[in-house]
């Protein structure tokens, strides 16, 4: 087999230009990054829970039991719920602007205004 | 309010050829399952708000109507923040799946390789052809954000596209697939069990076959019949062929063949043709050139049947652009033309008779045990990628 370079390999594009959502480019990826921390550490988190389930059960630890371990039913729904909320927990901001333009709030000027009544 | 759980990505059925998952790849997978999810279920209801509070009035408010079509909604949405931040959140997560089954393929491509190797080697029922081209449709840019597509090779018969396929559809789907991803497959089987039950095909075809997760199932169904897959991508038949053997089922030849020209079969050959979630990877071009190979290859009496998702006509516009995004964000470039097409129009264009046209739902079949029994909006309303089907096709008179 050819000599292939599976790092870049993994991460490379899909043949199309990319398109940008956002206000500019840099933003976008700033976010592509900060997804991409936010599933290792969803990664990090399982990984200490299995760690607990394995400590729990065995009293021992080795890697190979770590590396092994499936989760059972119950605790699989017990990660998926806990995934739910790790979601609703970094994607907060979007749930908020979702409640703002639902909502028909005064700005914090538009408050002083009125508690000033214009005096300021 | 208690949240459905999701099953684990663990529960997928490893084959013999599908790619092994560690602790962490199994954490990742299910973080994207969860996270495709979460955007369906609760940030897209916030684009639909944002349109019927903002983008929507302003529309009106400098045309003086409602956009009258996908295509003006479309213009006038994307400068919408709301809009933006799922559409980046959305491309980024299919980005992220797309890494994630790659690595986790190419860190062991060795091992599945000689294992599909195994499988493949000295198989009749396995015919490739160096001499077929990747058609404009399929290699102009890589389909569904998938890099490589369906065929590409990265050193002799490799299979890194077709194993991250495999093991990826799931992700997408939130489970909805099945173990197999072959909830599509199984549904037609079931379908016809339950509706023609004397229906009997001696000779299945299946186009655009790619891993062959749908013809396993109707080989299963129809045991006795000889089943042809075809599809264009060599890497994806390899490891197509390899699946079938390892899940044990042996009445299905992977042949690479484009199916525009499928000369090499005589004319009324086959009882029954089938594709699943095909035509919108075609083309202008592609779509007649295969639908009138369809029309010569059927038997009369025969079948042909095919899983797609629901055209645009009749539906609403908002909805009808939400299910569009794919076809700008997502590399289908056809996928919006091809929902927009009179299907009676094109099959009688294409030789048939049209009036013998029949539309039927469809839903996935998975084993319940498993994934719970489906309820209506589960996984929230994930437009175009929600295994319900419109199935179109007509019987040969």
């Amino acid at each position: 087999m050819a000599e292939i370079d599976k790092l870049n390999l993994a991460g490379t594009k899909a043949k199309g230009q990319r398109p940008y959502f956002l206000a500019d480019k840099q933003t976008e990826q700033v976010m592509s990054i900060t997804m991409a921390l936010a599933m290792e550490l969803s990664v990090a988190r399982e990984r200490i829970a299995t760690l607990e389930c394995v400590l729990e059960q065995k009293g021992v630890l080795t890697r190979d039991e770590l590396a092994a371990f499936k989760p059972d039913a119950d605790e699989v729904a017990k990660r998926s719920q806990e995934t739910q909320e790790y979601l609703a927990r970094i994607l907060r901001i979007i749930q908020q602007d979702k409640e703002e333009l639902m909502s028909n709030e005064p700005t914090v000027e538009e408050v002083q205004e009125k508690l000033t009544q214009g005096n300021t | 309010m208690a949240t459905k759980t999701l099953p684990s990505w663990d529960v997928i059925t490893k084959h013999d050829v599908f790619a092994d998952a560690n602790h962490d790849e199994v954490a990742r997978l299910n973080f994207l399952t969860h996270l495709n999810v979460h955007l369906s279920a609760n940030v897209l209801p916030g684009v639909k708000n944002a349109y019927e509070t903002q983008v929507k009035p302003e529309f009106i408010k400098a045309q003086g109507h409602e956009p009258e079509n996908r295509h003006q909604l479309r213009a006038a949405i994307t400068q919408n923040h709301t809009f933006q931040m799922w559409s980046a959140l959305r491309r980024n997560t299919m980005e992220m799946r797309q890494q994630a089954g790659r690595a986790q393929v190419l860190r062991q491509i060795e091992d599945i390789v000689a294992k599909v190797e195994h499988y493949n080697e000295g198989a009749d029922t396995l015919k490739l052809d160096e001499s077929i081209a990747i058609p404009e449709n399929v290699g102009s840019v890589d389909i569904h954000c998938q890099p490589g597509c369906y065929y590409t090779e990265y050193f002799e018969n490799d299979v890194t596209v077709a194993a991250s396929y495999d093991l990826g559809l799931f992700v997408t789907t939130a489970g909805l697939l099945g173990a197999l991803s072959d909830g599509g497959g199984q549904a037609v089987g079931k379908w016809l069990a339950d509706n023609h039950p004397d229906f009997q095909p001696k000779r299945i075809l299946d186009i655009g076959c790619t891993i062959g997760h749908n013809a396993v199932p109707l080989a299963q169904a129809f045991p006795n019949a000889e089943v042809i897959a075809v599809d264009v991508a060599r890497p994806s038949l390899r490891y197509a062929h390899a699946r079938a053997k390892a899940l044990g089922v042996n009445n299905i030849t992977f042949v690479q063949a484009d199916a525009e020209n499928l000369s090499q079969y005589q004319d009324e050959s086959f009882d029954l043709i089938t594709t699943a979630m095909f035509w919108h990877e075609t083309s202008d071009t592609a779509m007649p050139n295969i639908l009138k190979e369809i029309n010569r290859l059927l038997k009369t009496g025969g079948l042909t049947l095919h899983l797609e998702q629901p055209q645009y006509q009749g539906m609403g516009v908002y909805e009808q652009f939400i299910r569009d995004w794919d076809t700008y964000y997502n590399n289908e470039p056809y996928w919006g033309p091809m929902h927009d097409l009179d299907l009676k129009d094109m099959l009688s264009k294409c030789g048939f008779n049209s009036d013998d046209l029949f539309e039927t739902g469809v839903v996935s079949l998975v084993d319940e045990k498993i994934f719970g029994k489906r309820e209506k909006g589960d996984a929230g309303e994930d437009y175009g990628r929600a295994p319900v089907w419109n199935a179109f096709g007509l019987w040969k008179k």
